[in-house]
């Protein structure tokens, strides 16, 4: 690990030219992915796209900041339900809408963050559960809102120019995530950032030092939900339809999982975190069609237990993931990535 | 229909009371909030019903049944997890629940899959007691005096017994109980098992009222642990009067109120309590020093 010796290395973004080439390599890497693979791979980097975005989120906030949520699925609700209201209802074109319902889902982040300022621990995760839920609920009693039955999505677009398809909204995907994770990282580094950390380290010694806790505890639950609103804003697209059911208490346990699995308080990690933990749980849905582990499983599924519900099993494996991130490696991925860094560098000595 | 709601919240504020219970008793001893409560307690309903239905046990024979499995559940999450932590953060104690209950809510998906199957329980949900102008149906009726029944056992535990009352000398300083003698792990463990029992119990009487699935214990839970924060998660009266209070709070809300909303009340409900005590209603607030 090189030491950092000054403020502009700290925030400079990528020191080595060999970093600087790889990045390159990525971008050119997304930019033609789609031309060499077919529809189902582009969904599903798109799906996973979705998700590091919320992890990048939620990494801002539970992982920078140092507070409980246990409700992300309500805000990533309320970018999906935003913009395809407003997009069918008041024919606000796409970009618009996508920017104005993150911005809500922003605006209810700046609420949930008020009981923060005041509540730790257990109360916090109790509350955020409860907006959470409250989200859901409220959608799925809701007429306007479709109810039980869900919204079908408009096609992405302004006017008469629309896009449809996974491969052609991919790259409305990609952008947004970049730009999210670009903008992440240097906030992060930023004044906002650095208050932001210092509240998780010790909240009572940042006030003492003059941060302001109520203007940046709420503004980190503002600006993370703002990310999950964009990122449901998006995932509405991927779907092509949204019911309340898929944002449950489930999935933001999944999104606490991606920061853990990817590192609390690294952007990087919650990138990897956020593609490991969404991968797995759609891999894990056709868990029978793994080579080998596959059929085993199945036979242990007919002899003992039950068939159909065998991709329950995936629940089990990903739990267990989440206990042993937490015994064996606190800093998830990124703390594996770091030493494993270390190891290789003197090699070959 | 006053009396009528008063006596139907009453029961359900019981078993709001019950899951409470298991989650404060646990959050004082070891400052666990244990999400995985509800599944616990799920597992060892589905365990119960198995005994019930495939082994075909008496009753009597099932409840004992499962409430030795929830006791073993409690103190293998202790054993092989919790304790295998170092130093874990209040966020890690959180995630290792949840992620227990993840695992919980996959086996028990794949054991016995996702159907809706109704719990053979001994006391009818229909007939029904008269007392005075209240009309109770014996299942309640089972549920408020089950909880009460559990809640003096608890109490006589805490006050009586030597594991008892180690256990309070755990929760009040871990450090000093160790230089007495107490091996604290060991209590640790033992109030897992403890509060799973409660758990199960709680969970055996939620299965008649609707039907056992894997998510069975969602909602009854996120309630209890809102019950537990309403009466400030440091306090076992505080917790049972959370119960209570949410669960004819609720049902008073959905009978003159809102039916549609009703679940979202209890959110509410914690929301304003802990705006103006952001400990709870029944704890002292704890100030923190740097």
């Amino acid at each position: 690990m090189d030491m950092k010796r000054d403020y502009y290395e700290d925030v400079q973004f990528l020191k080595e030219p060999v970093q600087k080439v790889w990045f390159v390599v990525l971008i050119l890497a997304l930019a033609v992915l789609p031309v060499f693979v077919q529809n189902y791979t582009v969904y599903v980097v798109n799906y996973l796209a979705i998700n590091v975005m919320v992890a990048l989120g939620m990494n801002i906030v539970v992982g920078y900041t140092g507070q409980v949520s246990l409700g992300h699925a309500g805000f990533v609700a309320i970018g999906a339900y935003g913009t395809v209201l407003l997009m069918t209802e008041l024919a606000v074109p796409f970009p618009l809408a996508l920017l104005l319902a993150a911005f809500i889902a922003a605006g209810f982040g700046f609420l949930l963050g008020l009981p923060a300022l005041r509540l730790e621990g257990p109360y916090l995760a109790i509350a955020t559960l409860g907006f959470g839920l409250a989200v859901t609920q409220i959608i799925g009693r809701w007429s306007l809102f479709g109810g039980r039955m869900g919204l079908l999505v408009p096609d992405m677009g302004v006017g008469s120019w629309t896009l449809s398809g996974d491969k052609e909204i991919y790259y409305v995907i990609i952008t947004t995530t970049v730009v999210l994770g670009l903008g992440a990282r240097t906030l992060m580094k930023s004044r906002v950032g650095r208050a932001f950390q210092a509240i998780r380290d010790s909240d009572i010694a940042a006030e003492t030092l003059g941060i302001n806790l109520a203007y940046y505890k709420t503004l980190s639950f503002a600006v993370s939900a703002f990310y999950a609103g964009m990122a449901g804003g998006l995932f509405a697209f991927v779907l092509g339809f949204i019911n309340p059911d898929q944002f449950t208490f489930i999935l933001s346990i999944l999104f606490l999982a991606m920061v853990v699995v990817g590192g609390l308080g690294s952007t990087l990690g919650s990138v990897l975190g956020g593609i490991t933990v969404a991968y797995l749980s759609l891999r894990m849905e056709v868990i029978q069609e793994l080579p080998l582990l596959g059929p085993v499983l199945e036979m242990i599924s007919e002899e003992f237990l039950t068939v159909s519900g065998l991709p329950n099993v995936g629940w089990v494996f990903m739990g267990l993931v989440l206990i042993l991130v937490v015994v064996f490696e606190p800093l998830g991925l990124y703390g594996l990535w770091l030493r494993t860094k270390k190891y290789w560098k003197t090699w070959p000595f | 229909m006053l009396p009528q709601l008063l006596a139907s919240g009453l029961s359900v504020g019981s078993i709001y009371a019950l899951i409470a219970l298991a989650m404060v008793l646990l959050y004082k001893t070891s400052e666990v909030p244990n999400f995985a409560q509800g599944d616990m307690g799920m597992v060892c309903a589905f365990a119960a019903y198995a005994f019930l239905t495939t082994h075909s046990l008496p009753f009597g024979w099932a409840l004992v049944a499962m409430l030795a499995i929830a006791l073993l559940i409690g103190v293998v999450f202790e054993f092989l997890f919790i304790r295998r932590a170092k130093e874990p953060t209040i966020l890690n104690l959180i995630i290792m629940t949840l992620g227990f209950q993840l695992m919980l809510f996959g086996f028990a998906g794949w054991t016995w899959g996702a159907d809706q199957r109704s719990f053979p329980f001994p006391i009818s949900d229909i007939d029904a007691v008269h007392l005075g102008p209240v009309v109770v149906s014996q299942l309640n009726l089972f549920t408020i005096i089950t909880a009460l029944v559990l809640m003096g056992a608890l109490f006589a535990f805490f006050r009586f017994t030597k594991l008892g009352v180690a256990m309070k000398a755990t929760q009040q300083n871990p450090m000093a109980a160790r230089i007495n003698g107490i091996r604290t792990k060991r209590i640790l463990a033992a109030t897992f098992g403890i509060s799973s029992v409660i758990g199960a119990v709680a969970a055996m009487l939620v299965a008649p009222i609707t039907t056992l699935d894997p998510t069975l214990m969602w909602d009854p839970l996120l309630k209890g642990f809102a019950a537990a924060v309403l009466g400030g998660m440091t306090s076992l009266p505080g917790a049972a009067l959370g119960g209570y209070l949410l669960g004819i709070i609720e049902n008073l809300f959905g009978a003159y109120v809102s039916l549609e909303f009703k679940s979202v009340v209890a959110f509410l409900l914690i929301v304003i309590v802990l705006w103006f005590r952001p400990s709870g209603l029944f704890a002292r607030h704890y100030v923190r020093k740097v």
